[in-house]
């Protein structure tokens, strides 16, 4: 096991594990901005270098393996200058328009800089104008915002495999496409937004979140999600009790952060508008509002007339497969304990 | 699922038959494609060469309703090339020599011949599965949804067995789940035969249990009718009334026409949900329940794991949790139900009368959730069951099964064969996708059909088309894609206007009540 040195501390790491990953464990914080975790390193944005004695140049923590007696200083002063200097670069070509952007309070390019002390321009400003790409139903691109990091690439081709996103030009002309650069709306994207959950600045965001408020405004509600039989946990935020988005859990049980289009996108039928608000009762062929007590002591009573008449056996039930499974347990004791009915099934074959 | 989803990305070997992942789950599909990225073996066995197709090794395009004549013919080249897992299932098994017997019955070119699939493809897909193990076996309704369901599960479940592949880690039996909750209407007794945890309702020491619990007497004690059998009675009157919860029955069942009758002729009607849809029109009663996200509560997943619901607003109107409704129903019977919440109905009563669950409690799961069994609170669940090929019953039944047919096969009148499904952007009949923006995704039913029958119809793609069965007729247009193999029709439900379900046939499983959505016999006509 290979006895490694941060910052003045000693720590044990990993055969064959990268700088990177042993600061992770001991909760050493080193800033990233192209890592994806659970993914093989890339080192493409540097902002993550560290100083290590004795070598020449500083080292990329992401990429750099441990070796034994390795003496690492992560917030060094020769660090911390490199990293701000590769921020300012990154800096120099995004647009300064935080005010409006939807990534606003949780962009990492920010907060990086804040962290860094970088409060103005030092380069020339050499940000192109707003190049938003709107064709896609649920998400928003705009390439002026990129800052090439790659992580909306490394997810699309190696978390969710669908294989869409990737680098293409080269040098300054390089940029992210769909397929073969053609508008995301017409491209094979699936609308996972698993790009739009990595990445770390406003160059993708939820459409549907556009309006929606501020994210120093919302709470989050973790639950699972109401599609499929996967079991996918999700981040519901919330602004008072409007829906802003929903990102997958990262590191959880079964999605570890993934999500498809109908677990990150369609949750607005909960806040339609014709939702069911009252009791319905048919009267000369149209359905009437009524009142809890009046629908549910007609129910009960019709209920009672039938099997006085004709037996419990009379009764039939579909319960729900949608619902929790304290609903499905309260109808089950229902057509059980009250009805003693037997009849009670649901689509589980189906 | 007899293993988890954590396991898909890691497996070395997946046979993925009868599932469509990348459409109907697709979260469960990324990881078996990071599987295949990280030198994983896939066979993928579908009519259709669908999206996980691609990532395959081994695609066989089989005939629909020809499973069993597949598999069988799998497991005959096993026992006859002697590569099956012979201490496995001389240690875990019984029933071996029934199934040999039974796999010999088929010479392969036969088997060949029914499933479409090639003998030598057949042969090396054995092979495959004998070398690369374990595999894990991944299906969906592509393997229930056929009136010889139950045979199919239960072929399946013989291969697996055959391999020795049950009850390791990165193998097993996996029916993917359909609903969030499907799982959990399951557990919850949400059937006619079994009380909450699979106890058997005709077992008097089970309804005696539960009759202490509930402070009742006199529980029915016998095995109460499913859907397809509650639907035929209420013509009879056999069923006066019908109790609803949850379900647009009037879209999702097989032979719109029939069960539009069945429902008009019903006495009383009662439908509890969160929207009218297609059955509130027989509705006599409607009850607005609260919705996801409207409640505390618990769904189970397809790998046995119970999750936290959580509520983030409140419900519209005089809308009321579910549970609320049968408690006041109840209260109407003079039966005081004590739990009032989520948490008190699952700590209280659910996971103290289902043993397998006994362990879970919602203080368990405020992260992730926990997979049943759960016997006790110091238990940490179960990823995988049978754990070295034990087996609850004791030893694992080989269940030989012969191939039988579809209902209703492709003739001179109807010569192509329906298939039906859901696609990646809506779920049933749109209830939840239609009011969350996925129409503009995708807007109508579609009808899927390959490139040879499309030009033998002169139909090209996107062209209106009128596709007919004994039971119905629906305009709808044509997909024509080179994913269809000639001969096959593939359609979906989400659309009242163009649903299959006008044209499916209601003939079920004899035994799990399952209907044949997969296979009957349609033809095509541009439409004029």
């Amino acid at each position: 096991m290979p006895q490694i040195t941060v910052n003045g501390r000693v720590v044990e790491a990993k055969q064959g594990e990268t700088i990177l990953s042993a600061l992770d464990r001991e909760g050493i914080r080193v800033p990233t901005l192209c890592h994806v975790k659970g993914l093989e390193p890339r080192g493409a944005c540097r902002v993550c270098l560290v100083e290590v004695e004795g070598f020449r140049g500083l080292v990329p923590s992401c990429s750099y393996p441990v070796s034994d007696g390795m003496k690492i200083h992560t917030h060094s002063e020769r660090a911390l200058e490199a990293r701000r200097t590769i921020v300012e670069l990154l800096l120099a070509d995004h647009p300064d328009d935080c005010l409006y952007c939807q990534k606003s309070y949780d962009c990492e390019l920010r907060s990086l800089a804040e962290s860094l002390g970088i409060h103005q321009r030092r380069f020339r400003n050499t940000s192109e104008p707003h190049k938003l790409d709107l064709s896609n139903s649920f998400i928003v691109r705009d390439e002026a915002k990129c800052i090439l990091c790659g992580r909306c690439v490394a997810v699309c081709n190696s978390v969710v495999v669908n294989e869409v996103l990737n680098f293409g030009n080269r040098g300054a002309k390089a940029k992210i496409i769909c397929d073969t650069d053609v508008p995301m709306g017409l491209s094979t994207c699936v609308m996972c937004g698993a790009c739009v959950q990595a990445c770390p600045v406003g160059a993708l965001t939820e459409k549907k979140a556009m309006t929606k408020g501020r994210s120093n405004e919302t709470r989050v509600v973790r639950t699972t999600c109401p599609y499929c039989g996967v079991g996918c946990q999700l981040n519901v935020q919330l602004n008072g009790e409007d829906l802003v988005r929903v990102t997958g859990v990262e590191n959880a049980e079964p999605n570890r952060g993934s999500l498809c289009v109908k677990g990150r996108f369609g949750y607005d039928f909960p806040y339609a508008k014709d939702r069911l608000t009252t009791p319905l009762i048919r009267e000369n062929g149209e359905l009437r509002p009524a009142s809890w007590d009046e629908a549910l002591d007609l129910v009960a009573s019709k209920l009672k007339q039938i099997i006085a008449e004709s037996g419990p056996k009379a009764i039939g039930g579909v319960s729900c497969a949608r619902s929790t499974n304290e609903d499905n347990y309260s109808m089950q004791k229902l057509f059980r304990a009250v009805l003693k009915s037997p009849n009670l099934d649901h689509c589980a074959r189906t | 699922m007899t293993n988890s989803f954590r396991e898909f990305s890691k497996a070395k070997a997946l046979l993925c038959i009868g599932t469509n992942m990348t459409e109907a789950h697709p979260v469960a599909s990324y990881f078996v494609k990071q599987a295949v990225e990280n030198g994983a073996t896939l066979i993928v066995v579908d009519p259709r060469r669908h999206a996980l197709a691609d990532f395959a090794q081994i695609h066989a395009q089989i005939k629909v309703g020809s499973d069993i004549a597949f598999l069988n013919g799998l497991m005959r080249v096993l026992v006859e090339e002697d590569l099956y897992d012979k201490p496995y299932v001389s240690e875990n098994c019984e029933g071996f020599e029934e199934l040999k017997a039974k796999v010999m019955e088929m010479p392969l070119e036969e088997a060949a011949k029914i499933s479409g699939v090639e003998v030598d493809l057949i042969q090396r897909i054995a092979r495959t599965l004998a070398t690369a193990k374990p595999a894990m076996a991944c299906y969906t309704l592509g393997i229930t949804e056929h009136t010889c369901g139950k045979n199919n599960v239960m072929s399946v479940a013989n291969l697996q067995m055959l391999l020795g592949n049950v009850g390791v880690e990165f193998g097993g039996v996996n029916p993917l789940r359909g609903q969030n909750n499907v799982q959990g209407a399951c557990d919850m007794g949400a059937l006619p035969n079994v009380f909450p945890g699979y106890q058997r309702v005709t077992d008097p020491a089970v309804i005696q249990k539960f009759e202490k619990a509930w402070g009742v007497t006199g529980l029915p004690a016998e095995v109460g009718l499913t859907i397809p059998e509650i639907m035929d009675g209420l013509p009879t009157k056999q069923i006066r009334a019908f109790y609803i919860y949850g379900e647009n029955l009037a879209t999702t069942e097989p032979n719109i026409s029939h069960v539009e009758k069945s429902l008009t002729a019903a006495e009383f009607i009662v439908c509890q949900d969160i929207f009218l849809n297609e059955t509130t029109r027989f509705a006599h009663v409607v009850l607005p329940a609260a919705a996801w996200g409207e409640d505390e509560g618990t769904f189970t997943s397809s790998e046995r794991r119970v999750n936290r619901v959580r509520k983030f607003k409140t419900p519209p109107g005089d809308a009321k949790p579910s549970w609320w409704i049968f408690k006041e129903l109840a209260a109407r019977f003079a039966q005081e139900w004590p739990s009032i919440s989520g948490q008190e109905l699952w700590d209280n009563e659910i996971s103290v009368l289902a043993p397998a669950l006994g362990g879970i409690k919602y203080a368990r799961i405020e992260q992730d959730g926990l997979q049943w069994p759960c016997p006790n609170e110091e238990h940490p669940g179960t990823g995988f069951m049978h754990r070295g090929g034990k087996f609850s019953r004791g030893k694992g039944l080989f269940t030989a099964v012969s191939w039988t047919p579809p209902a209703e096969v492709a003739d001179d009148e109807f010569p192509l064969v329906l298939s039906t499904g859901r696609r990646l952007f809506h779920y049933h009949t749109r209830t939840q996708t239609g009011r969350s923006g996925l129409d503009q995704v995708l807007s109508e039913e579609l009808a899927d059909i390959s490139p040879a029958d499309a030009q033998e119809h002169g139909v090209v793609d996107g062209q209106m088309i009128v596709l007919e069965s004994r039971r119905g007729r629906v305009n709808i247009r044509a997909r024509v894609s080179d994913r269809i193999p000639k001969g096959l029709v593939w359609a979906s439900f989400h659309f009242l206007e163009g649903n299959a379900n006008w044209l499916t046939n209601n003939v079920f499983d004899p035994t799990t009540k399952t209907a044949e959505y997969k296979a009957c016999a349609v033809r095509i006509r541009k439409a004029s």
